[in-house]
């Protein structure tokens, strides 16, 4: 891990130091113009959220049925990672419905949820702080029932018709455009690896760090 | 056995709750409050803002059960008895059940004292349809229960606990609003509309479902110290 961690940390920086010059060639789309490029990092900030979100909710099973201390360390760094890339998307989003929409934000299925999924892991994140001793399995929990959630907002507020463009539009992307959104997405991917990777690290050290006390105070 | 330990449990709770009615006259008291102070922010020259009623209705169900549910557990922890309670002979999921039902108890007296108060004060034609009403307070009530009455166990041996309670649980939540709000004010207007009304509670019907399953489902590894 730590052997690769050097390159991999240059490889990403370089990435996203490349990323800019790709996206200004990349094609003008033909009715939004400029305001459209902010989907090359709109778009992989929610994968990467979606990312972890998952990992966070298997990590938490995980811990919940078998109580291990390294799923818990890692569903505690991707419910933190998931809570940074949120709010990258959250910030991104409304500048682009500024432009296209005319309003900062909009009630609509998808916004919805992913206000939703941020307060969720906002709150975990709390309950990890604040909770005390025994706060990890509650945290575990909150992410469980945080992934169980999704499709029940999603189903509700579908009701009022969604104006967020579809996930459809992705995969028929044309490759001039296609070429700087999937570099982008790798770069976004990366960057959760290597959060992760650093954080878990973290807490593994704080364990560490944790034990040597009580070792002492003995 | 598994109901009939829920049964005890539930049985307990009310026995003790007979003794001094202390937490259902502070919840009914509380939701009473909580439709005052709505009523003055969404009534508009003598006339209730549009679907007001319903958003009212919800709200102060969610409000007064989360002031329920911070205290489903506070005797086991004053009494330091829930250790006691989870190592009885008897399925970890039962006491949530008791547990559970004694909200849902609790829940449903609120409702009926809301209902009636909330149709008269903002001429709300709750009764049209009495039946698919009671079909969304059900439902809604459940969901809202199921996930509650898990956190709160869960929460009772954290810091903070009066705190965390509502930040954990009304993320987790709001389908049940959303679902229970728009499902109530499709049945307000001059022609309640039934269709809509119909598919809202089965949305808190699955919902329902899914959450209760996984709240028996997690409450044992939960409550393991």
């Amino acid at each position: 891990m730590r052997k690769v961690f050097g390159p991999f940390c240059a490889l990403t920086g370089l990435m996203f130091a490349c990323a800019p010059f790709l996206i200004a060639r990349a094609p003008y789309e033909s009715t939004m113009g400029l305001v459209q490029k902010i989907f090359y990092f709109h778009v992989p900030s929610w994968f990467a959220m979606f990312t972890a979100i998952g990992i966070c909710g298997v990590a938490s099973l995980v811990h919940l049925f078998r109580t291990s201390p390294r799923a818990d360390r890692i569903s505690e760094a991707a419910a933190e990672i998931a809570v940074v890339f949120g709010l990258m998307g959250l910030v991104t989003g409304p500048l682009w419905g500024r432009k296209a929409w005319g309003v900062w934000w909009q009630w609509d299925a998808k916004l919805t949820i992913a206000l939703l999924l941020e307060m969720t892991f906002i709150s975990s994140v709390l309950v990890r702080k604040y909770g005390g001793p025994g706060s990890d399995k509650l945290a575990s929990a909150v992410g469980i029932f945080g992934l169980a959630v999704v499709p029940f907002v999603y189903e509700a507020v579908n009701i009022w018709r969604t104006i967020h463009p579809l996930t459809s539009v992705v995969p028929n992307l044309p490759a001039t455009m296609g070429l700087p959104f999937w570099f982008s997405v790798a770069a976004y991917m990366m960057l959760l690896a290597l959060l992760l990777m650093l954080r878990v690290n973290l807490g593994k050290r704080q364990a560490a760090l944790d034990e040597l006390y009580l070792v002492y105070e003995d | 056995m598994f109901f009939r330990t829920a049964w005890l449990v539930l049985k307990k709770d009310a026995a003790i709750e007979a003794k001094s009615w202390e937490v259902l006259t502070t919840t009914l008291f509380f939701a009473v409050s909580c439709v005052l102070i709505f009523s003055f922010a969404f009534v508009k020259e003598g006339r209730a803002v549009e679907d007001a009623a319903a958003g009212i209705l919800w709200i102060a169900i969610a409000f007064s059960g989360t002031l329920a549910l911070g205290r489903t557990f506070e005797r086991e922890r004053y009494g330091e008895t829930l250790r006691a309670l989870l190592l009885a002979p008897a399925p970890r999921a039962a006491l949530y059940v008791g547990k559970l039902l004694g909200m849902l108890a609790l829940l449903g007296l609120a409702e009926l004292l809301l209902v009636p108060l909330i149709a008269l004060l903002f001429q709300a034609t709750l009764f049209a349809r009495p039946l698919l009403l009671i079909a969304l307070l059900a439902g809604g009530t459940v969901g809202f229960c199921a996930v509650g009455t898990l956190f709160a166990a869960m929460l009772v041996r954290a810091r903070s606990r009066d705190v965390l309670l509502p930040i954990l649980l009304y993320p987790i939540i709001i389908p049940v609003i959303i679902a229970g709000v728009r499902g109530t004010a499709a049945l307000l207007g001059a022609t309640p509309d039934e269709p809509t009304a119909i598919m809202w509670i089965g949305v808190l019907g699955a919902f329902d479902v899914v959450f209760v399953t996984l709240s028996l489902w997690t409450f044992e590894p939960l409550m393991a110290e």
